[in-house]
């Protein structure tokens, strides 16, 4: 009698089965194998340079921090140029890249336009004999930091870090109560001979 | 016309019957023919004459000293229409009445304590009723669900709040929202369910693995929602409620009104708002923590004694700004945030949801339908659809300022088939068939790479449940399932993230297209998860139960344990799913042993779950970045074994159940569990700290129904917890410091007032009024299981008021 009853619901129930399963296959199959597209990722910063040019001309030093897999397990690879002169000044300018793509896209323009924004900083540490100056302002009159002049002292060596805020506090008296998001954050062992 | 009619031939009957010797009997069941379950208190009357019996507890019924022949039998009960059978009666006949039952939508109190539920008999289930939902309508279901001993909850803030049952959470608790498994990227731990609490009738949680007929893999739990049941009779009636809180300035609303026939049709449509600013913490706004959200609900169809169909479709849609001060850039900002005891970013109070956010909106169309076929059971058929809109905006330089950063479409079709037959010999037997098809789309124009890869998922299941009252005393239950899951991903993998990880090596023939820096990969997965369960309840002594359960439990890996790869902005962190990861597997056993009677109420439920490849995220290092330092968490499977156990006690100190009385009941909740890496020999990763409720309550039914509550929540410091520190280079100080990831915040204690009353506006009509105080003393403290507690404290006070009216 069990089986029996057994016997008639399965029978009954396949049938029903066998239709709801029909209908979910077409829902599957009418979705065809659509390839998903790349995405590039448009905010990417893969580099940062840094081109000191002596102020009354010479060959610029640059500090280059590059990072093309983004948070790849790749590190950035940090390549310095050459030494900077004892007491002398430079003039220098701050630039952020997107080289990912080809061509590569030049952030620092947006980090222009959007200057109440961001700040760059630049902190000497380790004994580096360096003065940073900023040479552009945002529209309240606060540093931005693409522009820079810097400021040799007596040969040194020690660690020059360039530090890029995204919506810090504006204005501020440094790292310290800046707030915001850290964009950037590359450090570049330096000499001054 | 008929009664009048058969009552004279009954008549007839009895009278030649006087003559004959009335020694036969009848017996059998009162049944709800809802749901099969017995019913109590049902008068059995012998028409015609003065005789009448009160089926018992498990709606039994005997009735003696019949006479052989036809008889007409009327059996009525407080919440059913009265019903007339012909019966023929023949020595010690049998007969089971099956009475439409109705929960009575104005009074639910009725039913409140009555749970003769023959579903998974060895799993307490705990449930929530709509008057208890109602304190939380301004907030989530994870809050409502945190009443509930041993349910805790992990959240992001106030405002994503994920229940967690056991300890464990996401995708291992399954949401069922009127029979529909949720689809909601539930494996996210800042996506919280997309459930309108106000639309909810009753929330009942199921800890562990029962309920094969709804999933094989709830590791943790199951979470069911149902609607409220609508009468069968001529009536039309609603809700409507108000509530207003000082903790974020804000409201909602809730609206509902419900018309019924009694040819059995109905139709139900309800739709609620809500709008909160910035909360606030004792001693500051906590910035960008507002809520805007909507919800609509419509049901409709017919339910009569044999079938009934129902249609239903509800839109969920969510805005949540997510902490400003949680946003973080690396390592080094995770520093300054951690060891400054104020968030960084601390604004005027506004309603204004900024950046971060989320963006949610959830669709479920569904419909169903059952039919009771004699001789074979109640069939069951279902189809569902849910599409769930996911946007995440992030805080972005220049043009992509306002574009979303995170946009995933996931639409899911199901389809199931039920059968619920009675067997001979008290056997049940109930078997079943589920399909899904899964589509996940992430759009590629927010110019961010994808969390979360395209993928198409296929689902399929059948179940089979056999349960037997062996005598009064015993039920044991038994269950199989088995699962098939077939995934087919489009996933993009940083070049140098493949090559790490030996996937080039591996995985070299899943390669579709090498773009550069990218590689696009086709990963076709499948699982195949078999789950089982035996349960029964003994009953001890006649107030006292014993449940016991055994689950085994199967879950496959979700997307983001598979296909994590990138920085989780939101964490700060880099996650780091893994391919080649197969199904975790849990075996739990439980137990409850469970007393009622008129002073004490109390459970105690004892647990352990062994689980075999258990899927956790934990660090392994520090990955460097033009950004700066990110810590790198990545997934990795482990024997995890859980314990715990969980207390609820409720003593009536004064009074009784005469209405006249005043009432004072103490509540007692007592949550303990312990969770270790049994491979490591590590405890694991955020389980809740012990934590004990106590509360009182004071209630006079005869004055206005008036309700007042006192409630103390005590939570311990979590002193078992891995050491996931880290230590980071400060350049502008030259310092190595400490990241404090894993330290637990301290112990805490929370006071809770609330207070209702009733007031008659007609007949039909009642005024509910009532204020609660949560976080009486204004108490600074952090939550162990709140993701936001580096950064922030957790809510202040916050003054409730409600104004409800159902009519």
């Amino acid at each position: 009698m069990k089986t029996v009853m057994i016997n008639t619901i399965k029978a009954k129930a396949n049938r029903v089965i066998a239709a709801s399963f029909m209908c979910l296959a077409l829902v599957a199959c009418d979705n065809d194998d659509d390839v998903s597209e790349p995405v590039n990722e448009e905010e990417l910063i893969t580099t940062v340079r840094v081109e000191l040019t002596p102020m009354g001309g010479g060959t610029p030093i640059v500090l280059q921090s590059q990072d093309l897999d983004d948070d790849g397990p790749n590190a950035p690879v940090e390549t310095v140029s050459g030494s900077l002169n004892a007491n002398t000044t430079y003039t220098g300018t701050v630039q952020v890249l997107n080289e990912s793509e080809t061509p590569s896209e030049n952030i620092t323009l947006e980090v222009i336009e959007e200057s109440d924004e961001h700040q760059f900083f630049f902190t000497a540490a380790g004994g580096l004999n360096v003065s940073t100056i900023y040479g552009d302002f945002d529209g309240d009159g606060n540093p931005l930091g693409t522009m820079i002049t810097v400021a040799t002292g007596d040969a040194s060596t020690g660690s020059y870090t360039v530090t890029l805020r995204h919506e810090p506090t504006k204005p501020n008296t440094g790292l310290a109560d800046a707030g915001g998001e850290t964009d950037i954050a590359s450090t570049f062992q330096v000499t001054i001979q | 016309m008929r009664f009048k009619l058969s009552g004279i031939l009954l008549l007839l009957c009895n009278l030649v019957a006087l003559s004959q010797s009335c020694t036969s009997s009848l017996s059998g069941q009162t049944i709800d023919l809802h749901d099969d379950t017995s019913l109590a208190g049902a008068v059995i009357t012998v028409s015609g004459t003065e005789r009448s019996v009160l089926s018992d507890l498990d709606g039994t019924y005997l009735l003696t000293d019949l006479c052989d022949g036809p008889v007409t039998i009327g059996v009525s009960h407080p919440s059913c229409a009265t019903r007339y059978f012909q019966v023929s009666v023949s020595g010690a006949s049998t007969q089971d009445f099956m009475l439409e039952h109705h929960l009575n939508e104005l009074n639910e109190v009725i039913i409140t304590g009555v749970n003769q539920n023959v579903d998974n008999p060895g799993s307490s289930r705990q449930r929530l009723q709509a008057r208890q939902l109602e304190q939380y309508s301004n907030g989530s279901l994870g809050d409502a669900l945190n009443s509930l001993s041993g349910v805790s909850s992990l959240s992001t803030g106030a405002t994503v709040v994920k229940p967690m049952i056991n300890g464990l959470h996401s995708s291992r608790v399954v949401i069922l929202n009127n029979g529909v498994r949720m689809e909601d990227q539930e494996w996210g731990v800042e996506h919280a369910p997309n459930i309108d609490i106000n639309a909810a009738g009753s929330i009942t949680v199921v800890k562990g693995a029962s309920g094969l007929q709804y999933s094989g893999d709830a590791v943790g739990g199951l979470i069911l929602v149902e609607p409220a049941r609508v009468p069968v009779s001529d009536t039309l009636y609603g809700r409507i409620l108000l509530s207003g809180s000082t903790n974020g300035r804000g409201g909602t609303i809730v609206s509902q009104i419900t018309k019924a026939n009694d040819n059995g049709w109905y139709a139900s449509l309800q739709a609620s708002a809500k709008r909160y600013g910035d909360r606030e913490a004792p001693d500051y706004v906590l910035s960008n923590t507002g809520i805007a959200d909507y919800g609509i609900n419509l049901r409709g169809g017919l339910n009569r004694f044999r079938y009934g169909v129902e249609g239903w479709y509800s839109l969920v849609n969510t805005e949540i700004g997510i902490l400003r001060a949680s946003h973080l850039g690396g390592a080094l900002d995770q520093v300054r945030a951690i060891n400054s005891d104020r968030p960084l970013i601390i604004e005027d109070f506004t309603y204004d949801i900024d950046e971060p956010s989320q963006q949610v909106q959830h669709h479920t169309l569904g419909i169903k339908g059952f039919s009771k076929i004699k001789g074979i059971g109640r069939l069951e058929a279902s189809y569902d659809y849910q599409r769930n809109d996911r946007q995440e905006f992030d805080i972005r330089r220049g043009s992509d300022a306002d574009r979303a950063a995170l946009d995933l479409l996931l639409q899911t079709h199901s389809a199931s088939l039920g059968l619920e037959s009675r067997l001979e010999h008290g056997y049940t037997l109930k078997t079943g068939l589920q399909a899904s098809y899964q589509d996940n789309f992430a759009d590629p124009s927010t110019g961010v790479r994808r969390l979360i890869p395209d993928y198409e998922r296929t689902d399929l299941a059948a179940y089979g449940i056999v349960s037997k009252r062996f005598s009064e005393k015993l039920i044991l239950e038994g269950g199989a399932r088995f699962d098939y899951r077939y995934v087919d991903a489009q996933k993009f993998y940083r070049t140098s993230f493949w090559e790490s990880r030996g996937y080039d090596v591996e995985f070299a023939d899943l390669v579709v297209e090498d773009f550069g820096n990218q590689i696009l990969v086709n990963p076709k997965l499948r699982f195949y998860n078999p789950s089982f369960t035996l349960g029964g309840r003994y009953t001890l002594h006649e107030d006292l139960d014993l449940h016991f359960n055994y689950a085994l439990a199967t879950r496959a890996p979700n997307p983001s344990e598979l296909f994590s790869e990138g920085l989780h902005h939101s964490a700060s962190r880099i996650e780091l799913g893994d391919l080649r990861f197969d199904s975790e597997q849990a075996q739990k056993v439980s137990l409850t042993l469970k007393q009622t009677n008129a002073r004490l109420t109390y459970s105690v439920s004892p647990y352990v779950n062994s689980i075999r490849d258990f899927m956790l995220i934990e660090p392994t290092g520090v990955q460097q970045t033009i950004r700066g330092n990110f810590q790198v968490w990545e997934y990795r499977q482990t024997q995890a074994l859980l314990t715990g156990v969980d207390v609820d006690a409720t003593y009536v100190l004064i009074g009784n159940t005469d209405v006249n009385k005043s009432t004072l009941q103490f509540d007692h909740q007592f949550s303990f569990i312990k969770g270790y890496d049994r491979t490591r020999d590590t405890p694991l990763i955020n389980l809740p700290a012990v934590n004990v409720v106590n509360g009182l309550r004071y209630s006079i039914l005869s004055t206005h129904n008036l309700q007042a509550g006192l409630r103390s929540e005590y939570t311990w410091a979590q002193n078992e917890f891995p050491d996931n520190n880290f230590e980071v280079f400060v350049p502008d100080t030259q310092t190595t410091e400490v990241v404090d990831v894993s330290t637990p915040p301290d112990a805490y204690l929370l006071l809770h007032l609330d207070a209702s009353m009733d007031l008659k506006l007609s007949a039909q009509s009642t005024l509910t009024i009532g204020a609660r105080v949560h976080n009486l003393l204004d108490n600074s403290y952090r939550n162990y299981l709140n993701r936001q507690r580096y950064y922030a404290d957790d809510l202040g006070r916050n003054i409730t008021f409600t104004a409800r009216v159902n009519y």
